[in-house]
């Protein structure tokens, strides 16, 4: 059982603040660091990942400072964004490295259960450059689970993967968090963070602008009015549609189609096509027009 | 020192395309000491002049910027350094382990490219390939060393040690009196000077003493490891793209 501690942390390079006074404590279990690009994210983690150090405040992990330790990473397992590894190598070679680097006993059969465990076995003798994002990403987090670290910290962990990938990532995440590892793992999608994140951690422009249930801060962002474009066959008869089915609160006509607003942000994405299929209209286009995170998380922190 | 370091930077230097340029430049050295040899038929005067200026003062130094940026310059590019450095292991570890790799593949293969072309272009009783060899070892060391160390500072180490190696070593060192005797060419021809002395068929002179030489060689290779050891235990990597 490990917590990472942050007091008072801010980061700045030259003029910019990239993080601004953050204070936070991340326990075992999962938690989702969320925010939208450029919010911080990534420099949080690179300090807590003893790859920047913080400057001002204290980045620690059971009390032991990150930032020039590298006897830390025994207990630390990273799952860098970047994609570049040693591509001439095969997955096997490249986490057995790993592992002989974190000096383990028995290498070996630390990689074999490593790459079991994300589900590499079949394709460990192939070599990493002719992977798939999603494999390389498992590949990424073999070498950062082959030393059994009591901390995991992953960068933007679900870029890249398909729906099938991502369920694996997700199923293998919540393991490692019942069984009392402390995972962190950053993202601008907020769904991404529904299924597995007991808590987490909204940033906005390098401030903390959320922090707790995940299901309070959801129900948060999902209250807020949805807004849609649309453009079908017909617009008009789908507007009649779409009201009467009383799934938006309001659509106007616009000359190239229609603007919808949604307060129940699920009831009308699934509702939609349904009600154009019914009505026997083709849906040329829908498109969210104030979904960028920014907005979401803009929402998020006036409120 | 570290072995999976060690076998990990060996590995992607020779895997890279680098290997093809060091062998290409090898192969350019050999031509021009055939034409050497072809021009003046094997004078030794001749073949020491191409292979002290050209060979050691040029290809030399082109070879280790190469080698001593190659084992750690793609790997700070890419950020695939991170799966070193997010490692329970002392950072003057790493650098030393790649450093070791580089000094050996660097030192092989630039002495083995000197001694072949002395050959080639003209010897005298393999005076000239024996006094470059050392040479070229001692230079070999530091110039690897020296490009190590601007890898880890400057994201454009390539450019960096170029400018470096033509500008300040090559064509300074060339004209003005001063610069001349701070250059790891002039340090490392001191004991070259030294094997052939009294030999007036095989002109090489050194601007510094042979103890002077050698002291400043290895202060420039200590003092670059120094600098690249601290570097790295600060170096700030991405962890995103």
């Amino acid at each position: 059982m490990s917590t990472i501690e942050l007091t008072g942390v801010s980061r700045w390079f030259g003029n910019v603040v990239a993080v601004n006074d953050v204070t936070m404590t991340i326990g075992p279990g999962v938690t989702g660091l969320l925010g939208p690009n450029g919010a911080g994210k990534s420099t949080l983690l690179g300090m807590m990942s003893g790859f920047l150090p913080p400057s001002s405040g204290t980045v620690t992990i059971d009390g032991v400072e990150v930032w020039r330790n590298p006897s830390m990473y025994s207990e630390i397992g990273l799952v860098p964004e970047a994609q570049a590894m040693f591509d001439t190598m095969t997955a096997e070679e490249f986490v057995l490295a790993n592992a002989r680097l974190h000096k383990l006993a028995d290498p070996q059969s630390a990689t074999l259960a490593a790459l079991e465990q994300v589900e590499l076995l079949d394709a460990r003798a192939r070599r990493i450059g002719t992977f798939s994002k999603g494999m390389k990403q498992r590949v990424k987090m073999a070498t950062a689970l082959v030393h059994e670290p009591k901390v995991l910290l992953l960068d933007e962990p679900f870029n890249g993967m398909d729906p099938r990938q991502r369920m694996h990532l997700l199923a293998l995440l919540q393991r490692l968090g019942t069984d009392g590892h402390t995972v962190l793992f950053s993202s601008h999608i907020l769904e991404e963070v529904e299924d597995i994140a007991g808590t987490i951690e909204v940033v906005v422009a390098g401030r903390q602008a959320a922090s707790g249930d995940f299901r309070s801060i959801r129900r948060l962002m999902t209250e807020r009015p949805h807004q849609y474009s649309l453009s079908s066959s017909d617009n008009r008869t789908l507007a009649a549609a779409i009201i009467s089915d009383g799934s938006a609160d309001a659509v106007s006509l616009t000359p190239t189609g229609l603007d919808v607003q949604a307060s129940d942000f699920g009831r009308f994405v699934h509702a939609l096509p349904r009600i154009a299929r019914d009505a026997n209209i083709a849906l040329f286009d829908v498109t969210p027009a104030d979904e960028s995170l920014e907005s979401v998380f803009a929402y998020l922190v006036a409120r | 020192m570290n072995t999976v370091i060690m076998r990990l930077a060996l590995r992607a230097l020779l895997g890279s395309r680098r290997v093809w340029i060091l062998v290409g430049l090898s192969g350019l050295l050999f031509a021009v000491a055939g034409l050497s040899r072809w021009g003046s038929g094997g004078a030794v005067d001749v073949s020491t002049s191409v292979i002290v200026n050209f060979g050691f003062g040029l290809l030399v130094p082109i070879m280790c910027l190469l080698v001593g940026t190659g084992v750690i310059a793609p790997e700070i590019e890419d950020g695939s350094i991170v799966y070193l450095l997010a490692k329970p292991i002392p950072r003057r570890t790493i650098v030393l382990s790649k450093l070791v790799v580089a000094i050996a593949v660097a030192v092989t293969f630039c002495v083995a490219s000197i001694v072949i072309a002395s050959a080639i272009a003209g010897d005298q009783d393999g005076q000239l390939a024996l006094s470059m060899a050392v040479a070229t070892a001692l230079a070999s060391v530091a110039y690897v060393a020296v490009f190590f160390m601007i890898a880890v500072l400057t994201r454009n180490s390539i450019i960096v040690g170029l400018l470096y190696a033509l500008l300040w070593e090559g064509v300074l060192a060339g004209y003005v009196p001063g610069v001349r005797a701070v250059s790891i060419r002039q340090w490392a021809l001191a004991p070259a000077e030294r094997i052939v002395e009294g030999n007036a068929a095989i002109p090489i002179a050194s601007e510094v003493g042979l103890v002077a030489g050698i002291i400043l060689l290895a202060a420039a290779t200590v003092g670059s490891i120094i600098v690249s050891i601290q570097r790295l235990k600060v170096l700030s990597v991405r962890v995103s793209d």
